[in-house]
């Protein structure tokens, strides 16, 4: 069985049979490890990817679901050496320790902060009761969500002023 | 104590989460060789059976199968070393606990070796089992363990007592006497990252192991013993490790000892990494406990004497049982000044999976015993519950329950007035007795508790408390450090950077740590007991004032004076460089002496205590049984914090977990079967159910004897945890639970009793 998706921009084609998940496209065949697995059975989200830029477990979608989509991943995010604001407010809030979760939650947060660029917390609540961190206790990470927030707006406000600038 | 300044104590942002936020950090799965297998574990179906044989034939014949090692294929020694060496590697005729390893199929993709799993053919003769401690501890009851590691004879493991005074004329002199009985159940560990190791078979009839785990020496001696190889020929490399909390202190020496089996038959590298669900049935937990409790105080809440029993199930093996059922035994009365005490503790073996370390490590098990207690103490006696712990608790100059006087650093007393400060105790007391008033369907409850925590290894295994460090000034003036202890996801790693930047007087930026290989640093012993950035940052300490001494004495001979070696380091190591100066140092630290006598249980048995006080509001849905944590304080005596925004995540994860613990975590066990099923059954604290505004604080007792005055604190939070927040659910419901967890059918039915 052959696959077609994108990956973070890119056109990737998997070989595989019709039982490999996702999650093992992205790992095995074209070694994007930054998606972790913690279960295999869709509890804890540490294997989240954006498909067609919904948050999806990749252990629970079978890679031949991906056919012609578009993922996104962890890898998929930072700009060369430049972090993503949201992997920015993740490091800057001390929302990492074993940083195993970390990858899930930052995808979660995209997705999140895409839809609700100034989300509330029962939004945030909501965005990332799908993940399980057993080291943070989520405090951080609930404070990272809200830094991320508040540096987005303010990127898209700097932008917003610059195309101004350019067509005043 | 060195001087601390302006890098002690900052809440300098972690290297290492960069990495990780980018998906770059590595962790052991990420990682493959060349020739690569992949290997899967044929496991007892029985609790207790004789294996009459094993075929391997079918398996053999399965495509993508190239190897199916039993224990007649181990080269060295067939255990799993820990500490009795009764735990075979892979079974010899006889199996002890459902998921015991029986064999191993080396395959060239994880699926195959698997699937090739169900095709080993294994007969077994069933054998009584015996699943509980009560019928194991039965006279008669069949001995189901390894006789020779029985020490407490029949199915007893180990006993242990601690006697102090005399416990009868404490409870002469007491006025009110509880007593209780308190159960508490398994607890997983549930690191994020499953438990795995590669073996890679090296150069030279060498072994070299990847692993994700706590302590790189324990997986040396582990692997070295099970494929007869001189240690030196074990070379140990953790990788990221994505979570621990205990349970990758003994198990990675199984894992990794089952790589290295396969790599070794097949001369090929080697991975085994469990799936969540063989990961929870198979791999160590929390012991489940049985504690009788009897404490008796004077009219003014002072405490007399306490008469303490407990039980651990260890499971079928000894793995770290004796040294968890120690720490049971010593921190037994808490953080209390107890004048006369007894305990008896006993860990006892049945046909289950072996448990072993977990954050508190056999401290918890007695933490809701003496919580209790105090609580129940204070209601008999009409006292505040905060005060009669105020009246109980070590002083400057008191002795602990081991007759150990201590001097310095006791800084319970005031983790107690800060949390009750923090937590508005009194007046959020009325609150809940307003809120109470007012509300039918729910009540709200409010409970405290207070914990001590011996830092280190102590008097059970004084050898293995020591550390080391290198150190090596490069040619353009950046150090490389490398140390014994492991970053787990604790923050190990950034401590340690900031204590070497500290020390050396150069910018965090110029360090760095190299990742910790065995034959890098010597045997600096586990990364556990909350001893590991302490012992390391001593390590550091030692190496940084050598490598200092040499600086200084060469930029002396070149004529830059002391006050300018900062600006001008990469200079002077340039003169390391040229004038043929060795540019390498190793550092070494051990901890003071202890000592404790196994006859009555006394000693000064660590070097040193860290505390806490912990505050948990709950509300409780009276006709659900759902509790839930609305409010928390915390504050913490680790002596001086070297990062103030690592101590609080660790104390905000301790708090989760500790929830965890108390609310909702459990594993049912039926005739040897852990009924279970991954994290699905198995309910972890989501982004919900914790207390997003916990308030945590640190009094900082200084260590005079720790690096800039530090003690440890990674166990400490979920110790206290836990009991804050059981105590504040029986606040509620105006019952004393009598085990954990309380989930809401224990709960409701709690509640009825009391209707
Ligand atoms: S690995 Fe997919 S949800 Fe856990
Ligand atoms: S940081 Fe370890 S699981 Fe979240």
């Amino acid at each position: 069985m052959k696959v077609r998706f994108t990956v973070n921009g890119h056109a990737a084609t998997v070989e595989g049979d019709a039982e490999m998940r996702l999650l093992d496209a992205l790992r095995d065949v074209l070694h994007l490890t930054g998606t972790k697995e913690g279960c295999g059975e869709g509890e804890c989200g540490a294997c989240t990817v954006l498909l067609d830029g919904l948050p999806v477990n990749s252990c629970l979608v079978l890679a031949a679901q991906a056919e012609g989509r578009e993922v996104l991943t962890i890898e998929g995010l930072a700009d060369g050496p430049r972090l993503h604001p949201i992997q920015q407010a993740f490091v800057d809030a001390g929302a990492v320790q074993c940083g195993f979760c970390t990858p899930g939650f930052v995808m979660s947060t995209y997705a999140l902060l895409r839809d609700h660029p100034a989300p509330s917390e029962e939004e945030i609540l909501t965005a990332l009761e799908g993940n399980l961190c057993r080291c943070t206790g989520y405090v951080r990470i609930v404070d990272a969500v809200k830094r991320a927030a508040v540096q987005l707006a303010e990127t898209r406000l700097g932008e917003a002023r610059a195309r101004a600038r350019e067509t005043a | 104590m060195e001087k601390r300044t302006t890098l002690i104590g900052a809440s300098v942002p972690r290297p290492d989460a960069v990495d990780k936020v980018r998906g770059e950090a590595r962790y052991v799965d990420d990682l493959a060789f060349p020739g690569m297998l992949h290997v899967a574990v044929v496991r007892s179906p029985h609790p207790h059976a004789k294996v009459l044989s094993i075929d391997a034939s079918k398996a053999l014949g399965e495509p993508d199968v190239v190897c199916v090692v039993t224990h007649r294929d181990v080269p060295g020694a067939n255990v799993v070393h820990v500490i009795y060496d009764d735990q075979p590697a892979l079974a010899d005729g006889v199996v002890r606990y459902i998921g015991e390893p029986v064999a191993l199929v080396g395959a060239v993709s994880r699926r195959a070796a698997r699937k090739a799993t169900l095709e080993v053919r294994v007969e077994y003769e069933a054998l009584p089992a015996v699943t509980d401690t009560r019928r194991a501890l039965e006279s008669g009851a069949p001995v189901i363990c390894v006789p020779a590691a029985a020490e407490g004879g029949g199915n007893v493991f180990n006993r242990m007592v601690l006697v102090k005074g005399d416990v009868d004329t404490g409870f002469g002199q007491a006025d009110v006497v509880v007593e209780g009985e308190y159960e508490t159940g398994y607890q997983e560990h549930a690191y994020l990252e499953p438990q795995g190791a590669i073996a890679v078979p090296d150069e030279a009839g060498s072994m070299a192991v990847y692993a994700s785990m706590q302590c790189p020496f324990y997986v040396q001696g582990a692997v070295a013993k099970a494929l007869g190889l001189p240690l030196a020929k074990v070379r140990v490399v953790q990788t990221t490790t994505g979570g621990a909390f205990g349970g990758k202190e003994d198990v990675p020496s199984q894992i990794a000892t089952l790589a290295a089996l396969v790599a070794w038959t097949a001369r090929r590298p080697a991975k085994l990494v469990l799936d969540r669900g063989e990961d929870v049935l198979t791999t160590s937990k929390r012991h489940p406990s049985r504690v009788h409790y009897r404490t008796g105080a004077k009219a003014d809440g002072t405490i007399t004497a306490i008469d303490v029993d407990v039980v651990l199930d260890a499971g079928a093996y000894q793995t770290l049982s004796s040294a968890v059922l120690w720490r049971s035994l010593v921190t037994a009365a808490g953080p209390y000044r107890v004048p006369n005490v007894h305990v008896v503790a006993r860990s006892v073996a049945t046909n289950t999976v072996p448990n072993g370390a977990f954050r508190g490590f056999g401290s918890p098990q007695v933490i809701f015993p003496h919580e209790s207690q105090m609580d129940r103490i204070a209601e008999r006696l009409g006292l505040d519950r905060a005060e009669v712990r105020r009246r109980n608790v070590l002083r400057p100059g008191d002795r602990t329950s081991t007759d150990h006087r201590i001097e310095e650093s006791v800084g319970i007393a005031e983790t107690l007035d800060r949390a009750v400060v923090l937590a508005d105790w009194a007046e959020r007391l009325s609150r809940v007795e307003a809120f109470n008033k007012t509300h039918a369907d729910r009540h709200r409850g409010l409970g405290i508790s207070c914990v001590l925590y011996g830092v280190g290894l102590g008097g059970k295994a004084p050898s293995l408390d020591k550390a080391g460090a290198t150190m090596k000034l490069e040619a353009d003036g950046s150090v490389t450090v490398a140390v014994g202890t492991v970053e787990m996801g604790q923050g190990l790693s950034t401590a340690i950077l900031q204590v070497a930047s500290e020390a050396l007087g150069i910018p965090m930026e110029r360090v760095h740590l190299a990742p910790m290989d065995t034959s890098r640093v010597p045997d600096g012993g586990p990364t556990v007991a909350s001893r590991g950035t302490m012992m390391a940052a001593l390590a550091v300490l030692d190496a940084a004032r050598k490598l200092r001494e040499r600086v200084v004495a060469v930029a002396r001979e070149v004529g830059i004076p002391d006050a300018a070696a900062a600006e001008r380091w990469s200079e002077i190591a340039r003169a390391f460089w040229t004038r043929n100066v060795d540019p390498a140092v190793e550092g070494w630290a051990k901890t003071e002496p202890v000592s404790w006598d196994p006859t009555t249980g006394l000693g000064d048995a660590y070097p040193v205590y860290a505390f806490a006080t912990h505050v948990a509001e709950v509300e409780v849905d009276l006709a659900t049984g759902e509790a839930h944590v609305v409010d928390f304080a915390a504050a913490h005596d680790s002596g001086t914090i070297l990062n103030r925004a690592l101590a609080a995540g660790q104390v905000e994860g301790g708090i989760a977990q500790g929830l965890g613990f108390a609310l909702s975590e459990s594993i049912p066990q039926k005739e040897g079967r852990l009924v279970v099923n991954g994290l699905t059954t198995y309910r972890l604290p989501t982004i919900r159910d914790v207390p997003l505004n916990a308030r945590v604080d640190f009094v900082e007792a200084a260590f005079p004897a720790g690096p800039f005055g530090m003690k440890g604190i990674g166990e400490v939070p979920l110790m206290a945890a836990h009991a804050a927040v059981a105590r504040a659910v029986a606040h509620a419901m105006g019952r004393d639970p009598a085990r954990y967890p309380l989930d809401p059918p224990y709960v409701r039915e709690l509640l009825s009793a009391s209707a």
